[in-house]
């Protein structure tokens, strides 16, 4: 069975909780005792039926302020793929939260409420998933009902949506047209869209093709941990452990190790099961060489005529995720790429974005907190990195502050050139 | 070839992935041991992390006083197999040395103490980094925490102050006295674990498994027969055919009523349930509503 991780944005008035609450409870995902839990509080507040809202709001201020406050994460499986949902609020002070659960998603449901078409919150959620190379995004044009589940509201909101996603970097954009409070398309079919002959929520879920969307061409292994066992019987064992950023690696294969230079042969992909005779992201391996070459933590292994850029000089996408700070040129900070920690300072802030209406404001002199722009940043020592469009685990940084070590931005890498 | 993981390969990775992680980065990490499924099978992963090289970190039982015998020889036993270090901070040492008081009546629980003890021994062995076993389906407190989570100089969990986490890149800078609690299987659900158990073929205490057990029904639980529990007059003993789902402090660790004696039949019941497994099986999140939340603000596992 394959893995989905999926991201879901949107504030509570688009439906958000309703929709996740309804894919949770049509694919039985939910529990008698949460459900009775959040029977009995719908109850409390004077409400009817049971709230499928209440479902995702966990800690006591979301429950007292009615509001989602961070990144929550739900789980469900169906016969065919396990699903990680990292669901987000909308909110405009949140967007920090978004980057964060959308990090490592594979796909991102747009929630649009069909009454208010394509509005700034959800430009703002696609470019964001844009920006984060989201594979997949399914446009959820939710409240069908409210509009007598009429076609051409839909083709007019597809028609918006699908103007303003051509200015983006956006692969495969699915629209679907439903209704989470009363279950139409989000697991089962709705019979009062008959017009619609796409695929349902759920059953999208299940058939995305996700298997093509890592890299498995750039050999890529940053290296975490060297395995030196101090026992008899494993004297000379010295291995290379880490996870598979790139590529596909097989014993055999001619390898380069940065920033040494060094080549090798791979003599074995070991795993505590026994080697392998493949390893390729994500798989957390061991790596022995045939050579006794010098290497450490936050080096990298790949193949000598596909080598990473190796460089001091970066140009990135700055999410800035600080409330106590703010992003200035001359700033220093702690960065970390990889299995490796520098310091960098920001030579230059070239341009700060607006998200709504993607104007780059040239002179700003400052990313505060939710605001994105493009840097320029020098490193204290080389990165062995990639652009963030051709690999997002060799492509991205993210920077915390030296002295309150709190983690204060994410970084996506572009071509310097 | 598809090159695709399977989704629990694909959990496992991860979890290898931050174990190696943060024995690479901190200086004094700790793996947090109840004998509980979750931390036997963190405990699993840790030992492939490194193979064939020896775990680089001790285990710490926080030790209740109030426990399943079957749990403690397993203990024991997984302790002699591997070799790896067992550090035991026991609830009755707090007790003996007035840091806590004791509850009483009934309902007493030394669940609460627990915090006390954990801190303690954060502070005497200087821990930085503790990994713990819980899982973010568990609970709707812990369904936002993060997977490195960051405690104050107090222990204390700051729901609405998180770092953010992104990629797999794990901010795990700390000033002295803070630490972190480490979470490699948060993304794993009960029944990704009984899934992985069975692949792996791992040892688990008998008491997951179906077996006759002399209980008494309290809140709509089946709590064991133990010296650590004073029964009401209206609580009557009974022989049942019972498992655990969770595996705590004898005193608030339900049973199940299950006929489930093999692992492929636990994992057909696991699978079928409609009750949460804390729901079920734990008395210690139904004191309130944010019970969880507020026991893992004061330093909680």
């Amino acid at each position: 069975m394959e893995l989905l991780r999926l991201a879901t944005a949107g504030s509570v008035d688009d439906g958000k909780s309703t929709l996740i609450g309804r894919l949770l409870y049509d694919s039985k995902s939910i529990f008698e005792d949460q459900l009775e839990a959040i029977a009995e509080t719908t109850k409390q507040r004077g409400d009817e039926g049971i709230d499928l809202a209440l479902l995702t709001d966990g800690l006591r201020a979301e429950r007292e302020q009615g509001i989602t406050i961070d990144v929550a994460h739900r789980y469900f499986a169906t016969p065919r793929r396990k699903f990680i949902i990292g669901d987000t609020p909308g909110h405009i002070q949140y967007t920090r939260n978004m980057v964060t659960g959308a990090s490592t998603a594979d796909l991102t449901i747009v929630l649009v409420d069909a009454r208010h078409g394509v509005i700034e919150q959800s430009k703002r959620h696609t470019f964001i998933a844009s920006l984060l190379r989201i594979p997949h995004i399914v446009v959820a044009i939710n409240k069908m009902d409210l509009v007598d589940w009429d076609q051409e509201v839909f083709e007019t909101i597809r028609k918006d949506f699908s103007a303003f996603a051509a200015k983006l970097d956006v692969t495969d954009l699915t629209f679907i047209p439903m209704s989470a409070l009363l279950g139409d398309n989000v697991v089962d079919r709705s019979e009062n869209m008959d017009w619609y002959e796409g695929s349902t929520l759920l059953h999208h879920l299940e058939e995305v093709h996700i298997s093509s969307d890592r890299n498995l061409k750039d050999v890529r292994f940053p290296v975490q941990y060297v395995i030196r066992p101090q026992s008899d019987e494993y004297r000379d064992y010295r291995g290379y452990a880490g996870t598979v950023a790139g590529g596909i690696m097989k014993p055999g294969d001619e390898v380069v190790a940065l920033p040494s230079g060094f080549t090798s042969k791979i003599a074995s992909i070991d795993t505590a099961d026994g080697p392998v005779e493949e390893a390729f992201p994500p798989m957390a391996v061991t790596i022995r060489l045939e050579d006794e070459i010098d290497i450490s933590r936050g080096d990298m292994l790949s193949r000598p005529n596909n080598q990473p850029i190796v460089g001091q000089d970066i140009e990135a996408m700055i999410c800035w995720m600080s409330e106590a700070s703010s992003l200035t040129p001359r700033s220093k900070l702690a960065l970390k790429h990889t299995t490796k920690w520098v310091r960098t300072m920001v030579k230059d802030l070239q341009y700060r974005l607006d998200i709504n209406t993607l104007h780059r404001d040239e002179d700003a002199t400052e990313l505060k907190l939710n605001e994105i722009g493009r840097v320029k940043l020098r490193t204290t020592q080389p990165l062995f990195h990639d652009t963030y469009a051709r690999n997002r685990l060799t492509g991205s940084f993210i920077l915390v502050d030296e002295t309150t070590n709190v983690t204060v931005g994410a970084g996506m890498i572009i071509d310097n050139n | 070839m598809t090159y695709q993981l399977s989704d629990v390969r694909a959990l496992e990775s991860e979890a290898i992935h931050i174990i190696r992680e943060v024995a690479a980065e901190f200086e004094r990490p700790v793996m947090l041991f109840s004998g509980g499924k979750d931390s036997i099978l963190m405990l699993h992963m840790a030992i492939k992390a490194f193979a064939p090289a020896k775990v680089p970190f001790p285990i710490m039982h926080i030790d209740t006083g109030h426990n399943f015998p079957e749990v403690i020889e397993y203990r024991d036993r997984r302790v002699a197999e591997t070799g790896i270090r067992l550090i035991v901070a026991s609830v009755q040492d707090a007790i003996d040395k007035g840091l806590v008081t004791e509850e009483t009546g009934p309902r007493a629980s030394r669940n609460g103490l627990q915090t006390t003890a954990l801190l303690e021994a954060i502070e005497e062995h200087r821990f930085d980094a503790l990994f713990g076993g819980a899982r973010r389906d568990e609970e709707k407190a812990r369904a936002k925490e993060r997977i490195y989570s960051f405690r104050d100089e107090f222990g204390q969990w700051d729901p609405k102050g998180q770092r953010p986490e992104l990629w797999n890149l794990y901010n795990g800078r700390h000033n002295m006295g803070e630490h972190f609690r480490i979470f490699p299987i948060s993304n794993w659900t009960e029944l990704d674990v009984w899934h992985y158990i069975r692949d792996e073929d791992i040892d688990i205490p008998n008491i997951y498994m179906a077996h006759k057990r002399m209980v008494f029904k309290r809140d709509n639980m089946w709590l064991a027969d133990t010296p650590f529990i004073n029964r009401m007059d209206d609580e009557v003993l009974e022989e049942r055919l019972v498992r655990f789902r969770t595996i705590g402090d004898a005193t608030c660790t339900g049973a199940v009523d299950s006929p489930a004696d093999d692992i492929e039949k636990v994992i057909e019941e696991v699978g079928a349930t409609r009750v949460t497994e804390r729901g079920a099986t734990r008395a210690d999140d139904r004191r309130t509503e944010a019970a969880m939340e507020d026991r893992k603000k004061e330093g909680y596992f």
